[in-house]
């Protein structure tokens, strides 16, 4: 009898998920910033040594942003984010998973880090 | 022969089965429901094999590998289930002690904290409770295309976000456990208040046994088997011959299942001996004090009460406040009762009216009972409900 535990096949057994990191509008305290920046580094660095880490970014805030839209022949160009909202995405970190569950807990870690921030985990197709 | 019965039983067997081999729930479901269609054909004929669920594993088995054959070069996913299909072939011997922990993953899968709570419920009843969607739909008062939809929205989730289908890690158990326990015990009730279900409260029954075995140090999983076993104790003496429910002051006591009264009795000793109550616990106690008590009229309602509080403290749903009023009308009279239930905002529960009318008729306002009645009657949702609230309007 085959004794079957965890993530059943090989090529199941690494997938590939996006922490995003919703931040609400309005620029930090840079005082308030400083540990939370150096306990993110620590992670990310916890997440290399681990072998998770496979890619991460923050990003400048939205009223930066540029929309392009293509209609027959014609690219419409707007100024500001796709979506106007309160909180948006300030930042992303890709890691390498066996699961879910195995995903969820470095999201719960990067989310304790970026209390209160939402942290989303999607994964790659 | 009925064999929806049958596939009702075996469904979750033969699911969970397959779905460890063949890592995908979808293909999985379709497979065995292939074996249900042959069983359809073969076993009027050739009668109902010895083991219903080995032949039907066996069958899905067979006709996952004609499928996977015919598909199996493209995915490389594909090739590996059909090798271990192939290795567990004519393995049916051994399936009884696998089957059993296949269930227990896939009700963790179902029952993954990434999952919305209705999902859960929705998932575990369909995959493990082998309700049909139209059945589930019904449960949960959606239209049947909107819960098809919805499951299979969370198969696709399970298998695009990697849901694992296993047990948790023992770090992560006690967190996971809460969402399974919730989930057992609303299967439970949904073979308990459909009487002709029994087979769902088995199941809930089953596979609570396999995890108080699995978590023997968590004394919620021993409290919801010895409330469930308390309730379904009760089953021979709370449905007549004609298939009406008999409540609870009403039964023949001696009809109560005696084994299973002593087993819950016995469980509900050993895990309150943990002082670590809560909420399945303190109603499986409640419970035991009803079993306790030879006829109604020698319950020990000051107890009962006493549960109820602390009952309160740790679940304060207006549910248990109206069984706490239950209680309460018994010990301290119907006054006082009716003042606590005319206090819940509970009116789309049938019980609400029902309780309200008979603590309305036992305060002699006969009017107002009735009242009360027709509103419960309009607010059952089951035939079986329906049928005892018309006894008590007519009582």
């Amino acid at each position: 009898m085959w004794v079957v535990t965890g993530c059943l096949r090989k090529d199941q057994a690494m997938k590939q998920y996006l922490l995003s990191i919703y931040q609400p509008d309005g620029t930090p305290e840079p005082e308030a910033l400083e540990p939370v920046m150096r306990n993110l580094d620590a992670l990310n660095k916890e997440m290399r040594a681990a072998g998770v880490w496979v890619f991460a970014a923050g990003l400048h805030p939205p009223e930066t942003a540029t929309v392009l839209r293509a209609t027959g022949e014609e690219v419409l160009v707007t100024d500001g984010p796709f979506i106007e909202a309160k909180e948006f995405l300030g930042g992303f970190t890709v890691i390498r998973a066996e699961d879910l569950d195995a995903a969820m807990e470095w999201g719960r870690k990067l989310a304790a880090v970026l209390s209160p921030l939402a942290i989303e985990v999607r994964p790659f197709q | 022969m009925n064999l929806d019965g049958v596939f009702r039983r075996e469904y979750g067997r033969a699911v969970s089965v397959l779905v460890r081999s063949l890592g995908d729930i979808g293909l999985a479901e379709e497979v065995v429901q292939d074996a249900f269609v042959e069983a359809v054909r073969r076993w009027p004929a050739d009668g109902v094999p010895p083991s219903p669920a080995g032949w039907l594993i066996t069958t899905a088995r067979n006709r996952a590998i004609d499928r996977l054959r015919r598909e199996a070069t493209r995915e490389e996913r594909h090739r590996q289930a059909l090798e271990l299909l192939a290795a567990e072939r004519g393995d049916e011997e051994g399936e009884e002690g696998v089957v059993r922990d296949d269930r227990l993953r896939l009700i963790f899968t179902c029952c993954h904290p990434s999952l919305a709570m209705g999902v859960r419920v929705a998932l575990t009843l369909r995959l493990l409770g082998g309700l049909t969607t139209e059945e589930v739909a019904r449960a949960f008062l959606v239209p049947e295309p909107t819960m098809a939809q919805r499951l299979v929205r969370a198969k696709n989730k399970i298998r695009d976000a990697g849901i694992p289908y296993r047990v948790p890690y023992e770090a992560d158990l006690p967190a996971r456990l809460g969402g399974v326990l919730a989930v057992l015990y609303l299967i439970f009730n949904e073979g308990y208040s459909t009487v002709d279900r029994p087979e769902l409260s088995a199941e809930a029954i089953r596979l609570g046994r396999v995890l108080a075995a699995l978590m023997p140090d968590e004394p919620e999983v021993t409290g919801l088997l010895a409330l469930m076993l308390l309730s379904e104790s009760r089953r021979p003496a709370r449905v007549t011959d004609d298939g009406e429910l008999v409540l609870l002051p009403d039964q023949d006591r001696g009809r109560w299942d005696r084994g299973m009264v002593e087993e819950g009795h016995a469980l509900v000793r050993q895990c309150l001996r943990r002082g670590r109550p809560g909420p399945y616990q303190i109603q499986a106690a409640i419970n035991a004090v009803h079993s306790d008590a030879p006829t109604t009229g020698e319950t020990d309602w000051a107890q009962v009460v006493a549960l109820y509080d602390q009952l309160m403290v740790v679940a304060p749903t207006p549910v248990v406040a109206l069984n706490r009023a239950v209680a309460v009308a018994e010990l301290r009279g119907p006054a006082e009762a009716l003042d606590l239930v005319d206090a819940l905002a509970l009116d789309r529960y049938h019980l609400h009216h029902s309780v309200r009318g008979n603590l309305l008729r036992r305060l002699g306002r006969p009017d107002e009972a009735a009242a009360a009645y027709e509103t419960a009657l309009r607010m059952a949702t089951t035939d079986a409900d329906r049928t005892v609230v018309r006894r008590l309007l007519d009582g």
